[in-house]
C-alpha cells in the first residue's frame, strides 16, 4: 500500500539518504533496520511529512502523494510514534491521548471529560497498562509514557504505524503485552513499519525487513528466509563475531558499598557492595526503582535513611557535585531530559561534565577542548559531520555515545550506567561493550542498570534484583539465567534472600 | 559542516541587517542622522539601554528575567548622587554604588535559587522594593549638587581620544562581557543552565551558583549605568529608569536571544540596542509624534520576533 523509491535527502550539502526505496504491504509489519545514523528516522520522517524529500517519489495504495505536513500523512492514516518520545509532561495520561481531538459536546469546546477518562482506561487495560488515567503523565516512566504514545496511535484509527524504536525503553513483560496488541492490529489489516535495533524481536514479529546502511538502501529479505548473521552482515557490511565481547579483568576490593540506603516510597532498606574492576548489573522491571537508587547515590535525590561507603569510608553525597569528586560518573537513561543539552554541539555536550580541565584560570583552552573531543568522537565511532554539530541533529545512537563520552572523560571510578544501550545499534553496543570492558580492566567499578536481560547476563560478573523498591536476589555469572532474574524480579519464588 | 555553521552564522547576523537596512532609510529620509554629532548623540543614548540590555543578556540566556534592574538603576545612582554631594571621594563612591547594583542582584539570584520563587515573580517583586527604597532614600526628591569633581564629571560627559566615554564605557563592557560569554567556562555554564537545566545540573554543575552570579551581574551593570545617567544629568532622580527593562528586554530579543533561555549572543543584544536607539532618534529627526512613536517600536519588534521564529521553524 506504500511505495518509496529514489529517496534522496541531504542536510546541508550532508546527503544522509540516497536513492533509497522502501515498500510496505496491508497487513504487514516491516522492520527497518541499518546502524545509528543510517537513516532509518528521516526516512519515515519524510514518509510522515516531517521532512521534504529532495528527490523521490512516495506512493499511498498507488496515488502519487506529496505531503508537506504531519497532518497530510495523518489525513492518510499515516502515524509515527517516534523515537523520542512527545508527551506533554504536566497533562494527564487523558490529555495527551486526547490531545487535539478532544471530545466535546458538539461545537460548543466543552469537554467531555467523564467520557474521555472512562475511554481513555479502556483504551489502557487493552494495552494492559494500569495506570490511572488521571495521572500527570511526566510522574509515568519513560517505558509506560511509551504505551500512552502507542495507545495515541492506535486511538487515532491509523492504517499505518510507524514505531521508531518503541521497546527501546520497555521491559520484557511489556514487550510481549505490545506484541500482541501489534499482532492483533495487523490481524485487523494496520501495517507496521518496525525500527528496532533488538534483533530477537525483529525476528519474533515481522514479516519482512529492509536494511539501510549509511543512507543507502541495501536489501530486502522476508524473514523466514533469512538469518540473524546474514542481517548483521548487511548491515555493518562486515563480519562482527562474539556479540559480549570477553573481559579479563581482575575483581578487586570493595570500592562502594550501600548499606540499608532508604528513599522513603522508593526504595527500601538496600544493601549491596561494588568492587573495583566489577560490573554489577542491575535487574528490575521498570518502575522497580533502579534509576532512582542510581540518583541517590549520585547525590541528585536525597536518602531518607542509610549510609554509603567509598573505599570503607562512610561518605555524605548531597549533590552530583559531591559524588563526582568521590569519583562517580552517571549515564543518564533518559538522554534527551538528563544527559544531553540538545541546542549545543557534541563538543560542548562532551566537555559539559569537565571543562575545568580544558580551561585554565576559567578561560576555554580551544586546542585541549578540541583534541579531547575529537578523541571520544574517534574512539566509540560517534558518527557526525563534525565536533561542531548540534547533538539535537544527531542520530539516536550516537546522542547516547555522546553521553557516555561526557562521562569517560571524568575519567571516573565508579560508574553508574543506567541502559547504556537504549537506542544503539548493534556495531555500537559492542563498542560500548568494549569500553565497559576496558574501564572494568582498569579497575572501574560499574554499576549497570539494565531491562535487556541478554545484555545483563552477557555482560555482568553478578547481579542484583529489584522488585518494587526491595532487592529481591543476588546472581552470580555462574548461575544467571533469564528464568532466575526473571523470579527475583516478579517475585515469584524465593532464593538467596539478601 | 561549514555550510552548517555559516549558515547559522547568517541567521545570527539577521538583526544586523536590519541595523544597516534602519540607517539607511533614516539617512535617507534625513541626512543629518548621518552627523558626527548627532550619532555620537545616538551611541550616548545607547550606552545606557545598552549596558542594562547587556545583563539582561546573561539572564535571558539562563532561562531567567530581570525586571528590578531600573529600579537597582535608580537606587544605585541616588546613593552615588548623595555620596559625591557629602563630599565622598569619586572613586570610592563609584566603587560603593558598584559593589550595591552586584548585592542587589545577588539579592534577586539568591531569592530565585534558593527560595525556588520564579525569576518573573521574584524580580518584579523587588523592582518594587528596590524602587520604594530610592523613594524613602531620596525623599522623593533629586539630588543634585553634586559637586565638580572632574573624574566623576568625565564619566558621562567626558571624551576619551574623540569619543564620548559612556560609549567607551559600553564598548569595553561589550568586549569583557563578550569574552566571559564565548570563551570561559562560565559563560559556557550560563548557556548549558539555559539550555538544559537538569542535564547541567546532572553534569556537575552548580547551577545555583551560575544564576546568582548573572544576576549579580546584571545588578553590578545596572549599577554602572546608573553612574554614567547620575554623571550626565548630574544629578539623580527617584523615578530614573522606569521601564528601563521593558527596553532592555526588547534589545534582548530583537538580537536574537530566545526568552526560553541556552540560545543567542551578547553580540545580537548590541545591535538590538542600536537599532532601539537609532529608531528613537530617527523618528525624532523625522518627526514623528511621540505617540507615533511607541506604535512603530511595538510594530518593528513584533517583526523582528515573527521573523526569528520562522528562521526557527
Ligand atoms: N535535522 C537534521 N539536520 C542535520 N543532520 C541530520 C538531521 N536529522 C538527521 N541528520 C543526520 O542524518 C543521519 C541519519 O539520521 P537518522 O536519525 O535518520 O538515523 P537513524 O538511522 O534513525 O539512527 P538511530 O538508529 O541512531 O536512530 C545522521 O547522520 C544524522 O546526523
Ligand atoms: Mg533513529
Amino acid at each position: 500500500m506504500i511505495e518509496m523509491s529514489g529517496i534522496t535527502k541531504a542536510f546541508s550539502g550532508n546527503v544522509v539518504l540516497n536513492n533509497v526505496q522502501f515498500e510496505l504491504a496491508d497487513g504487514e509489519i516491516h522492520a527497518l533496520m541499518g546502524e545509528n545514523g543510517a537513516g532509518k528516522s528521516t526516512m519515515m520522517k519524510i514518509l510522515s511529512g516531517i521532512y521534504t524529500k529532495d528527490a523521490g517519489e512516495i506512493k499511498v495504495d498507488g496515488q502519487v502523494v506529496n505531503f508537506k505536513s504531519p497532518k497530510d500523512a495523518e489525513k492518510l492514516g499515516i502515524i509515527v510514534i517516534h523515537q523520542e518520545l512527545n508527551m506533554l509532561p504536566d497533562l494527564t495520561v487523558t490529555q495527551n491521548l486526547f490531545l487535539g481531538k478532544e471530545l466535546t459536546y458538539g461545537k460548543t469546546g466543552i469537554l467531555k471529560t467523564r467520557q474521555m477518562e472512562k475511554e481513555a482506561s479502556q483504551l489502557l487495560s487493552k494495552l494492559g497498562l494500569n495506570v490511572n488515567p488521571k495521572t500527570r503523565t511526566g510522574d509515568l516512566s519513560v517505558g509506560k509514557q511509551q504505551i500512552i504514545e502507542i495507545a495515541k496511535a492506535i486511538a487515532s484509527n491509523a492504517k499505518v504505524i510507524v514505531m521508531d524504536e518503541p521497546t527501546a525503553a520497555l521491559t520484557d513483560r511489556e514487550i510481549e503485552t505490545l506484541f500482541q496488541t501489534i499482532r492483533e492490529l495487523k490481524a485487523k489489516g494496520i501495517s507496521f513499519v518496525y525500527i528496532s535495533h533488538r534483533m530477537e524481536e525483529i525476528f519474533a514479529i515481522c514479516d519482512r525487513i529492509t536494511i539501510l546502511r549509511d543512507g543507502q538502501y541495501v536489501g530486502v529479505r522476508n524473514i523466514p528466509e533469512t538469518n540473524f548473521d546474514e542481517i548483521v552482515a548487511m548491515m555493518v557490511g562486515r563480519e562482527l563475531g562474539e556479540r559480549f565481547p570477553e573481559r579479563k579483568s581482575t575483581i578487586g576490593n570493595t570500592k562502594l558499598e550501600v548499606r540499608n540506603l532508604t528513599v522513603n516510597g522508593l526504595f527500601h532498606n538496600l544493601s549491596f557492595k561494588l568492587r573495583k574492576g566489577e560490573v554489577l548489573g542491575v535487574a528490575g522491571l521498570m518502575g522497580a526503582g533502579r534509576t532512582e537508587v542510581a540518583q541517590t547515590l549520585f547525590g541528585y535525590r536525597k536518602a531518607s535513611s542509610g549510609e554509603i561507603l567509598i573505599d570503607g569510608k562512610k561518605v555524605v553525597i548531597k549533590s552530583p557535585i559531591d559524588a563526582m569528586k568521590y569519583g562517580i560518573g552517571f549515564v543518564t537513561e533518559d538522554r534527551k531530559t538528563q544527559g544531553l543539552v540538545l541546542d549545543f554541539t557534541i563538543k560542548e555536550n562532551i566537555t559539559l561534565t569537565n571543562l575545568d580541565k580544558c580551561a585554565s584560570s576559567g578561560i576555554v583552552n580551544q586546542t585541549k577542548e578540541n583534541s579531547m573531543v575529537a578523541k571520544y568522537i574517534e574512539e566509540l565511532k560517534i558518527r557526525t559531520s563534525g565536533p561542531e554539530q548540534r547533538v539535537k541533529s544527531l542520530s539516536g545512537g550516537n546522542q547516547q555515545k555522546v553521553v557516555l563520552a561526557k562521562w569517560l572523560g571524568t575519567e571516573p571510578d565508579i560508574l553508574i550506567l543506567d541502559e547504556p544501550t537504549r537506542g544503539v545499534d548493534i556495531g555500537a553496543r559492542k563498542e560500548i561493550y568494549q569500553i565497559i570492558n576496558q574501564l572494568a580492566e582498569a579497575g572501574v567499578a560499574i554499576l549497570m542498570i539494565s531491562s535487556e536481560l541478554p545484555e545483563v547476563i552477557g555482560m555482568a560478573d553478578r547481579v542484583i534484583v529489584m522488585q518494587e523498591g526491595k532487592l529481591t536476589g543476588e546472581v552470580m555469572k555462574e548461575q544467571m539465567t533469564q528464568e532466575i532474574i526473571m523470579q527475583y524480579a516478579t517475585g515469584g519464588e524465593k532464593g538467596v534472600q539478601l | 559542516m561549514s555550510n552548517y555553521k555559516s549558515k547559522e552564522m547568517l541567521s545570527k547576523l539577521g538583526p544586523l541587517f536590519g541595523l544597516i537596512l534602519l540607517i539607511i532609510v533614516v539617512s535617507i529620509l534625513n541626512p543629518s542622522f548621518l552627523s558626527i554629532a548627532n550619532i555620537f548623540n545616538v551611541l550616548r543614548q545607547v550606552s545606557i539601554s545598552a549596558i542594562i540590555a547587556f545583563g539582561m543578556t546573561f539572564v535571558i540566556l539562563t532561562g531567567g528575567i530581570d525586571l528590578s534592574v531600573g529600579s537597582t538603576l535608580a537606587l544605585t545612582g541616588a546613593i552615588a548622587a548623595s555620596l559625591l554631594a557629602s563630599g565622598t571621594d569619586p572613586f570610592l563612591t563609584m566603587g560603593i554604588a558598584l559593589i550595591i547594583g552586584l548585592i542587589l542582584g545577588a539579592i534577586n539570584g539568591v531569592i530565585i535559587t534558593k527560595g525556588k520563587v520564579a525569576p518573573f515573580i521574584a524580580t518584579l517583586a523587588t523592582m518594587t522594593i528596590y524602587r520604594g527604597l530610592t523613594l524613602v532614600y531620596t525623599d522623593g526628591r533629586p539630588i543634585s549638587g553634586l559637586g565638580d569633581h572632574y573624574s566623576f564629571q568625565l564619566f558621562g560627559k567626558g571624551y576619551f581620544l574623540g569619543f564620548p566615554v559612556p560609549v567607551v564605557t559600553m564598548v569595553i563592557a561589550f568586549v569583557i562581557l563578550y569574552f566571559i560569554l564565548q570563551k570561559t567556562t562560565f559563560g559556557r555554564r550560563v548557556y548549558a543552565v539555559g539550555g538544559n537545566e537538569e542535564a547541567a545540573k546532572l553534569s556537575g554543575i552548580n547551577t545555583d551558583k551560575v544564576k546568582i552570579a548573572v544576576y549579580a551581574i546584571t545588578g553590578f551593570l545596572a549599577a554602572l549605568a546608573a553612574l554614567i545617567l547620575t554623571s550626565r544629568l548630574n544629578s539623580a532622580q527617584p523615578t530614573a529608569g522606569e521601564s528601563y527593562e521593558l527596553d532592555a528586554i526588547a534589545a534582548v530579543v530583537l538580537g536574537g536571544t530566545s526568552l526560553n533561555g541556552g540560545k543567542g549572543w551578547i553580540f545580537g543584544t548590541l545591535i538590538g540596542a542600536l537599532i532601539i536607539g537609532v529608531l528613537n532618534n530617527g523618528m525624532n529627526l523625522i518627526g514623528v509624534s511621540s505617540f507615533w512613536q511607541q506604535v512603530v517600536k511595538g510594530i518593528v519588534i513584533l517583526i523582528a520576533v515573527l521573523m526569528d521564529r520562522k528562521k526557527t521553524v
